[in-house]
């Protein structure tokens, strides 16, 4: 009896080695086909070209997220200009070098026992809140025969001491770090933190991110936050 | 994949037989008046790059098409929402040759500078600025008709999905292009809308800083809007134009909804 002996060539291919499959010049022993090679080393290659120059530019467009950003502390006057009845109107530098746009207002008293009724500390001898809303971030002012502060964008209203009385805000105004300068006697105003509905301080938010529950989970604390010592 | 007869000719552009006694008519004869030795100076240099490309097929495709009967006007907003695009992107260009995105006070200053005293800078600032809201508009028209119609159905769900892309695109250009004049309205607008953008939980906060470029809005925040609004955002709409049209030729107009299928004539035997 004659047995077919014609070559199964996709059986033979089968074999893991290239030796077993006939292929010209293989080694014993070779297991990955030069195609195979040429084809990962291409592609490996080209993923590494583009990973050169696309990892720096997308490093470069998301570094500003990790930067700490540096405070100073601003000088904003004696202590007599700041009574614990009224609020005064200071313009502050948020950001150094770009004018106006930089510019923002606090809204500085002094810390009054008989209604404030957070824990005094070496920075709250001041209180200074900031005129961001708590909405989306426009510019409020107090009104003083009202003794609230009115947001003119979407009607948010807030009472004397920065917390929501009305409208759409999500928390307490923001509030600066103050801290009487002990050589020169002035009242410096330091980096903001935010407050929610019990004045618990918390690292600078954005406004719209309420604090409260699971809020503060909901919108962690970004990377660049700068720290006070003991606060 | 069955070959398809190449559409008729527009009868304009059939030579014409050439009548007895006639000479050169541009019909295989030397040309011999100034204007046929021009046309045949265009149709030289039409046949040399068709040569060497084979474009006249693709273009043939994409331009002489089949469409189902009872297409009317609302067909025509896509066409009109991509001329818009092609209106900003052309205005957009010439206003960068004098904007400055500095915002220090040169931002304000140039437009400023386009508005009052650049040469047509008025016209042509306006023409962008209206026509972002035109786009918009249009844009919005667009997918109504597409929605109403059901164009959105099998096969075409890629369409309207590229489509959605783009409409987010186009309102993302609008958020960006903003604050380029860079007045009050321009700033508190975009405070406003990146805080939005930060009442996003868990990847809100991250979201407003990268727009910002920092917890603030700050030195960059301005060059970054500028970059995204005329480098970033532009060149992807103008890729996925291209894949919504590619998919438009490729699958075919739908037919408006109160268009029947003709259905078959049926053949009966008369009997006497």
């Amino acid at each position: 009896m004659i047995e077919a002996t014609v070559e199964d060539r996709h059986k033979a291919g089968k074999s893991k080695y290239t030796t077993d499959r006939q292929m010209p010049g293989a080694f014993e022993g070779e297991t990955v086909t030069r195609r195979r090679f040429m084809n990962v080393v291409t592609q490996g290659a080209g993923l590494v070209a583009a990973g050169a120059f696309g990892l720096p530019a997308l490093g470069f467009a998301l570094g500003p997220l990790f930067s700490r950003v540096p405070f100073d502390w601003q000088a904003i006057g004696p202590a007599s200009d700041f009574p614990d009845s009224t609020y005064t109107v200071r313009v502050i530098t948020i950001v150094p070098g770009i004018g106006e746009a930089g510019k923002s207002i606090a809204y500085v008293r002094a810390r009054n026992p008989a209604i404030d009724t957070e824990k005094e500390d070496q920075y709250n001898h001041f209180v200074a809140l900031s005129s961001r809303c708590m909405h989306l971030g426009c510019p409020v002012r107090f009104v003083a025969a009202a003794s609230r502060f009115i947001c003119p964008c979407h009607g948010g209203v807030y009472d004397f001491r920065g917390m929501v009385a009305g409208g759409p805000p999500v928390r307490p105004l923001d509030r600066f770090y103050t801290r009487v300068n002990s050589s020169t006697g002035l009242v410096e105003i330091g980096p903001r933190y935010s407050v929610n509905s019990e004045l618990q301080r918390f690292s600078a938010r954005d406004p719209g991110q309420p604090l409260d529950g699971i809020g503060q989970y909901l919108y962690p604390a970004r990377f660049d936050t700068s720290v006070l010592p003991g606060s | 994949m069955p070959k398809l007869p190449a559409p008729p000719l527009p009868k304009a552009l059939k030579p014409r037989p050439k009548r007895p006694g006639e000479n050169g008519n541009g019909n295989g004869d030397a040309p011999t008046t100034p204007l046929e030795v021009a046309i045949d100076a265009g149709v030289d240099v039409v046949d040399w790059i068709d040569e060497r490309t084979s474009l006249s097929p693709g273009i043939r495709w994409l331009l002489f098409r089949k469409v189902p009967k009872g297409i009317n006007w609302f067909y025509t907003l896509g066409s009109a929402t991509m001329f818009a695009f092609l209106n900003q992107a052309v205005t957009g260009v010439f206003l960068a040759m004098f904007y400055r995105p500095d915002a220090t006070g040169g931002a304000y200053e140039s437009v400023r500078y386009i508005t009052d005293d650049a040469f047509l800078g008025q016209l042509v600032r306006a023409m962008h600025k209206w026509g972002a809201s035109v786009m918009i508009i249009l844009i919005f028209l667009h997918m109504a008709r597409v929605f109403f119609f059901g164009a959105y159905k099998y096969p075409r769900e890629l369409t309207w999905i590229i489509g959605v892309v783009l409409l987010i695109l186009t309102l993302a250009m609008g958020f960006t292009g903003y604050l380029l004049p860079f007045d009050q309205r321009s700033y508190w607008a975009t405070i406003v809308g990146v805080n939005i953008n930060g009442t996003g939980p868990f990847i809100g906060p991250y979201l407003s800083d990268f727009l910002r470029a920092g917890p603030e809005f700050g030195a960059t925040t301005l060059s970054r809007f500028y970059a995204i609004h005329m480098l970033l955002i532009p060149g992807l709409i103008a890729a996925l134009i291209g894949a919504h049209l590619y998919l438009i030729t490729k699958l075919g107009i739908s037919a408006p909804p109160w268009i029947k299928a003709e259905e078959e004539v049926e053949m009966r035997e008369e009997r006497v």
